[in-house]
């Protein structure tokens, strides 16, 4: 039998050393005996000279699986970690089966220290003990980990309180941070630190923060169990609270309601003094409009929308470009074609010399209609009954803005001007006119040669900018 | 009033939002020794209250007084609650004195609404500048925007606090008009879909390669009250995917509505719902991480409410039993998911072990599955299912025996 110390301190790359030269050397687990500081040698163990062999190279979830493990206050753990590493060695994708035995040991203790670390860094309480007028503030703690963790935990400490020093006593260990280095030493007894009025507030706060009509005592101890109690301030406060919270629930249940307080009348009444909006019968001029659609109940499509987008642009534009309804982006923003279809008819409009600024741009439904899928807002298309409902709006806009031309953009668009959406691949390029004698220009949607496949899109492009170029000669022909 | 008076007010005040969250957002750390404070991405719970939930952020109201009158708060002006204002100062104190002593992962700052709202949000912005450009905290920051601030007012806050959040409050524009009658749906819908605007312009560099600074790195959240208005599971269901699918909020909180001191009457107080709220966050939890649709969850519900006696999932599957049992060797991801017992850590072990080699019974049981649960629906190498029984028969094995309920 061989005998392995390994450090207090520094145990991780320690036990890495040794077991790399040791499985270097082809030293079987069972030739091993490890132990952490000199403690009881085995009587039948002996410390033999270092060996070392040819350098061996281990799969990364090893190691970080070791660097949790070490620290466990299992004995064996040195061993266990050493007799994965030599199995290792023939079955490569040994770590990668959940369901060894030895693999599950061995990360269910990586997840006992990992999880004793983060209590840590939960339940560790400072109580400062500088003097006043110091040129750093200091603070020290007492606690009691479960594992051998404080090494392991440290750098959080000196990661998070970088302007002030401190100190963590362990019965195993303690950290010392002072003027921005960290120092390890000695475990200790439990020192005597001094009241600190803070915790006088923190308690305050635990009481009050707790809703006495809800009591879950077992989340609250698997959380937080008992054994990290008694070196936290708040936790004395517990039974009380625990005993009178029934009492306290009952009596706000029971309690008639009070007269409201003289100034609540006078605030509510005068925070409810709003005039009524107009309703859709009366909009005076575009700039009411938004005002009016808010308060659109015509069909429900509002119920999921962020908001109804009226159309944009000057009032006496002489053409009107409508699209179908808005889209993802269109909703949150509040204005007509800002998405990636909006962008696309910049892009093509830039090249027939057609500028959106100088038409009024809308759409024929002015919520966005969608289906939430996961994460995202899948369009859906407007049906007859919405497309219809939503004229009234359309109407309201054609007959302020009175355009020369419209362009209809898409089968929507064109249902709702001339009452008809087929055939549109027919008609587009053509002329027809609306109800009230307006020319309209038909052509297709932007996010249909968005949605076209990469082969087929130019074509479609082309005859789309041939649409807009149309539309800007009938246009300098009506100036 | 000294602040150990206000301190128990104003906590008491903000004790009604369930949000704690302290995870998410950007890495930080004051190892430079200027200042103090650090975020790692995931959060900490610093200490538990008996009611079960985390403490671990500095949860308090800068003020109860409030002028709007919500039915179900405790801060409405109609009620008679002692009413107390923290200075700037005081709430920048005692932030940091916490922190210190290590008892919190930074604050969360909600307010009543006084004045009026530009000035209530001025006011919580100031703090927040305070903590980071003044005493160069690091720790995490959470505020809850007043939908009606000016938007402005709402960017800063964005460049200085890790989270925003605006509660939604109820479940349906009807609700939220009935009880909270100064508060308007379709502005909290537009204030959560600037929050995700500013958060995507945030994401964008420009064409120099320049990152503009990172906006509410820990993104948005929001709360439902669950049971002071009569809407059911799948209502309130159906609005949580909206605001997930629309504004991209990192969460939803369910808060059972829960006895108040001096209570509205127009709102009688009930137990509070907490069984309803904790099976409202599993069917949350499959919305979105186990690929379920709502409508599957609705399916499997009665009269759109969701079994209070079994979890969601397992309701699903007893209502969808011709799926099962599923061969836990060969089935896909997307369908392992669906399996009552296993969670996506388990799966995500069944997929990696699986390329190897087949699995037994006995490799289920180490990789973390709930057998109890999932047994009656898969097989393995060495375990077939007794072919699953009637309905009512299946539920009962898992459903709790019948008891007695009490009243508080």
């Amino acid at each position: 039998m061989r005998r392995v110390s390994l450090p207090e301190t520094g145990t991780f790359e320690a036990w890495r050393n040794e077991a790399r030269d040791l499985l270097g050397a082809g030293v079987p687990p069972e030739e091993l005996l490890w132990q952490r500081g000199q403690g009881e040698g085995d009587l039948f163990a002996e410390a033999l000279p270092p060996v070392s062999g040819a350098p061996v190279s281990v799969p990364r979830g090893f190691v970080d699986l070791a660097r949790l493990v070490v620290w466990h206050r299992d004995p064996e753990r040195f061993a266990r970690l050493y007799a994965l590493l030599w199995a290792l060695r023939r079955e490569k994708r040994l770590l990668e089966d959940r369901g060894d035995p030895r693999v599950e040991k061995l990360t269910r203790m990586a997840k006992e220290v990992s999880r004793d670390r983060h209590k840590m860094t939960a339940f560790v309480r400072f109580r400062e003990i500088g003097q006043a007028g110091a040129n750093r503030r200091s603070f020290a703690a007492w606690f009691e980990p479960s594992h051998y963790i404080l090494e392991l935990t440290a750098p959080f400490f000196v990661k998070r309180f970088g302007d002030m020093d401190w100190a963590i006593y362990t019965p195993d260990l303690s950290a010392h941070f002072e003027g921005g280095a960290l120092r390890l030493a000695p475990g200790a007894a439990r020192p005597d630190l001094p009241e600190d009025a803070a915790e006088d507030l923190w308690r305050t706060y635990f009481r009050n923060i707790f809703n006495p009509a809800r009591v879950k005592l077992k989340a609250m101890q698997a959380e937080m169990p008992k054994k990290y109690w008694h070196n936290m301030p708040e936790t004395r406060l517990i039974p009380e609270m625990v005993a009178t919270a029934q009492a306290r629930a009952r009596e706000m249940a029971e309690a008639a309601p009070t007269l409201a307080p003289k100034r609540a009348g006078r605030i509510t009444s005068r925070l409810r003094e709003v005039p009524d909006g107009p309703n859709d019968g009366a909009v005076g001029d575009l700039s009411d409009l938004r005002r009016a659609l808010d308060g659109c109940r015509r069909c429900p499509l509002w119920q999921d929308a962020t908001q109804p987008v009226p159309g944009e642009g000057p009032q006496e534009a002489a053409l009107m470009i409508v699209g179908e309804q808005p889209g993802d982006l269109e909703d949150l923003e509040g204005r007509p074609f800002v998405g990636p279809a909006g962008q696309l008819f910049d892009v093509i409009a830039g090249r027939v010399g057609l500028d959106r600024r100088e038409a009024y741009v809308t759409n024929a439904v002015k919520h966005f209609k969608f289906t939430p899928r996961g994460k995202r807002r899948i369009h859906q298309a407007p049906n007859r009954g919405e497309v219809q409902h939503c004229r009234w709006w359309l109407d309201i806009e054609r007959s302020r803005v009175k355009p020369k031309l419209i362009l209809a953009m898409g089968a929507t668009a064109v249902e709702s001007l001339t009452g008809d959406r087929r055939g549109l691949m027919d008609r587009r390029g053509s002329i027809e006119v609306a109800q009230d004698g307006t020319p309209v220009l038909i052509t297709l949607h932007p996010s249909y040669l968005l949605r076209l496949p990469q082969a087929e899109r130019p074509a479609a492009e082309a005859l789309y900018e041939a649409d807009l170029r149309k539309a800007t000669e009938m246009l300098a022909r009506l100036d | 009033m000294t602040l150990d008076q206000k301190l128990a007010i104003l906590s008491d005040a903000a004790k009604y939002d369930a949000s704690c969250a302290s995870s998410g957002g950007q890495k930080r750390d004051s190892r430079d020794g200027k200042g103090i404070g650090s975020t790692t991405g995931s959060g900490i719970c610093h200490a538990y209250a008996p009611d079960g939930r985390c403490i671990s952020l500095l949860k308090i109201l800068m003020t109860n007084f409030c002028i709007y009158d919500c039915a179900y708060c405790v801060n409405r002006v109609s009620s008679n609650v002692t009413r107390a204002r923290f200075t700037p100062e005081e709430v920048v104190t005692l932030t940091l004195e916490f922190y210190r002593r290590n008892y919190i992962e930074g604050l969360f700052l909600s307010s009543g609404i006084i004045r009026s709202p530009d000035e209530t949000m001025s006011d919580m912005v100031r703090i927040a500048r305070m903590l980071r450009t003044e005493h160069y905290f690091r720790g995490y920051i959470h505020l809850k925007t007043i939908p009606d601030a000016a938007p402005e007012l709402i960017e800063e806050a964005g460049l200085y606090a890790d989270r925003l959040s605006i509660n939604v409050e109820l479940p349906t524009d009807r609700a939220v008009k009935d009880y909270a009658p100064e508060k308007d749906p379709a502005q909290i819908r537009r204030a959560m879909a600037d929050v995700r605007l500013k958060r995507e312009a945030g994401k964008e560099r420009s064409f120099t390669g320049k990152r503009p600074p990172r906006f509410a790195p820990a993104g948005q959240s929001t709360q439902m009250i669950v049971g002071a208005d009569g809407a059911d599971d799948t209502t309130i269901l159906r609005t949580s995917t909206r605001l997930y699918s629309g504004y991209k909020l990192r969460r939803v909180y369910y808060s059972a509505f829960s006895p108040i001191p001096d209570a509205s009457a127009a709102l009688p107080l009930i137990r509070p719902p907490l069984m309803r709220e904790h099976r409202l966050y599993q069917a949350d939890w499959l919305l979105r991480f186990y690929g379920f649709e709502v409508d599957e969850i609705a399916s499997a519900t009665k009269g759109g409410h969701l079994d209070l006696e079994i979890d969601p999932k397992l309701a699903w599957a007893l209502s969808n039993r011709h799926l099962f049992p599923l061969d836990v060797n060969r089935a896909e991801r997307e369908m392992l998911l669906r399996v009552p017992g296993l969670g996506t850590k388990t799966v995500a072990r069944i997929l990696t072990t699986r390329r190897h080699r087949t699995l037994r019974y006995d490799d289920l049981r180490r990789m973390g599955a709930n057998l109890k649960q999932a047994k009656p629906f898969i097989t393995l190498l060495d375990w077939r299912p007794r072919a699953l029984g009637d309905a009512a028969d299946l539920r009962a094995r898992f459903a709790p025996p019948p008891e007695q309920l009490s009243l508080f």
